[in-house]
């Protein structure tokens, strides 16, 4: 089995409050792994230093069996779609222009067209991007994470502020890149039952790694699944 | 006047091509702010009795550096950035005048423009710096552009960010500085920011608007100096009320609905 993360005691301590304190897990090739945990569990702050953005951690992350600190190689290997991705609304770009970004060798341009078609967005390549519905943008930035054909691809709580269809829609494209084209993904989010429906394993964050393991594992658990529900709800009453 | 019309193209099409990334980073004022630092420094080489835009070239230059990395380190915001670099390039250039007990003709031609006065090695180097720039804008085309629409994105797909950063502003403090000739000190931020707003209002892809911005750059450069040619009138104004009236021209016909959305 290939580890394609490793993370060992991480811990980033901002100026008032620790985010992460000592969390260690691993991700194997092949696993769709969810990241739960509610608002201000630290799951952006563990994104931004797998992804390089934080370099402010103690510990020890690496990729493909490479510490992160030493090569920024890995990220040629990983697709990122984050939250809401930020861009001026009137940027004149169409949606091929926003994949075609992602495109590392210009040669590679069928990619882009097989990679619309996939997601369902192909007739809109020449719209721009600001046009588009939250859902459609969503597929954009998902069709530019894939178009390198990246062993992992990594979603920060990509459901946010998107309608019902297109978040089906989203699950059963996520479930197919795993499944079929065995892609690894790392997803976090807030919604248990999605988590519970979609994902083979599961990362319970609370600023500490409260559980790590397959999903079923933790939700066939009662006392698990209570135990986390609580603690993060005292967080979650905590911070208000 | 054949000289004129040349370099007058290639400065249009250099002004737009590094316009549209200064305008699409909200930095629209920053080719304004450069203009004003290089004041300073035309104000310096004409007191050293040296070639004025050269020293233009060396002072926009580095303020253009160290206003971007003053701005990184204490976390100023961009619009202040560039107030503070505007201003002191005039009060730079005014105390050097002053001390020098004044030199007005040549410094007019330098705040106004004067085109029609390019010389054969002047249209040299306008033309060889246009092209390397394009050269450059055109090798590094998904880089620039990438770290132009998100920058955290950028990062994660491994660009150097900070490096483009720093590039885009070197080549904004050359392209300035090259188009001084054309229409002056105080006028050069129209030839950044009008041709690339009137572009991005017709709603098309990156480069359809890229060649929608250059065309209209270049129609208002060409058309401005030979009106002014004939009617005997400032070049510099000519070219910059031509490209507003594209742009209300392109105002008007998006409210009547004739621009489609997409």
């Amino acid at each position: 089995m290939l580890n394609i993360v490793e993370i060992e005691h991480l811990t980033v301590q901002y100026p008032d409050v620790k985010a992460l304190d000592d969390v260690s897990f691993t991700v194997n090739k092949g696993d769709f792994l969810g990241i739960i945990g509610p608002n201000g569990a630290g799951k952006s702050t563990l994104f931004a230093s797998m992804l390089g953005l934080n370099t402010k951690y103690k510990g020890k992350i690496k990729f493909f069996g490479q510490d992160i600190r030493k090569s920024k190689d890995y990220l040629k290997e990983i697709g990122y779609v984050p939250q809401k991705p930020i861009f001026e609304k009137n940027f004149p770009a169409t949606v091929n222009d926003v994949v075609q970004m992602g495109l590392r060798q210009e040669s590679d341009a069928n990619k882009i067209d097989e990679i619309l078609q996939q997601l369902w967005i192909h007739e809109l390549s020449k719209r721009r991007i600001g046009e588009l519905s939250g859902g459609q943008q969503q597929r954009v930035f998902i069709a530019k994470a894939l178009v390198n054909n990246p062993k992992l691809l990594i979603l920060d709580e990509p459901i946010t502020g998107i309608d019902q269809q297109s978040i089906e829609l989203f699950y059963s494209i996520l479930r197919e890149l795993n499944s079929k084209q065995k892609i690894t993904i790392i997803w976090s989010s807030h919604d248990l039952d999605a988590v519970n429906q979609h994902a083979n394993h599961v990362a319970c964050l609370n600023r500490k790694l409260f559980f790590h393991g397959e999903s079923d594992e933790f939700f066939e658990n009662d006392e698990l699944v209570k135990q986390y529900s609580e603690a993060s709800m005292q967080e979650h009453m905590h911070h208000h | 006047m054949q000289r004129a019309l040349i370099s007058g193209v290639a400065i249009a099409i250099l002004c737009s091509v590094i316009g549209l990334f200064l305008v699409l980073r909200r930095y629209a004022l920053f080719g304004d702010a450069i203009a004003h630092s290089s004041f300073g420094g035309i104000a310096l080489g004409l007191m050293a009795g040296v070639y004025p835009l050269w020293t233009a070239y060396g002072v926009s230059l580095v303020s253009a550096l160290v206003i971007t990395k003053v701005k990184e380190k204490y976390n100023i915001s961009g619009d202040a950035s560039v107030a503070v670099l505007l201003s002191s390039g005039i009060a730079i250039g005014l105390v050097i005048i002053g001390i020098s007990g004044g030199f007005t003709i040549d410094i007019f031609s330098f705040l106004f423009g004067s085109i029609l006065l390019v010389s054969v090695n002047d249209t040299i180097l306008i033309l060889s710096l246009t092209g390397v720039i394009l050269i450059v804008v055109l090798l590094l085309y998904r880089q620039l552009l990438y770290s132009t629409f998100n920058e955290e994105q950028a990062k994660v797909s491994g660009i150097p960010v900070e490096k483009i950063n720093y590039l885009i502003v070197f080549m904004a403090g050359v392209t300035v500085v090259t188009s001084i000739q054309l229409v002056g000190v105080l006028l050069i931020s129209a030839l950044f920011v009008i041709p690339n707003v009137t572009a991005i209002m017709y709603g098309k892809g990156f480069k359809q608007t890229a060649i929608l911005s250059i065309s209209f750059s270049i129609f208002s450069v060409v058309a401005g100096i030979l009106v002014s040619y004939i009617f005997d009138i400032t070049p510099a104004g000519t070219i910059v009320l031509l490209s507003i009236s594209l742009l209300a021209g392109t105002m008007g016909i998006k409210s009547a609905g004739l621009l489609s959305k997409n």
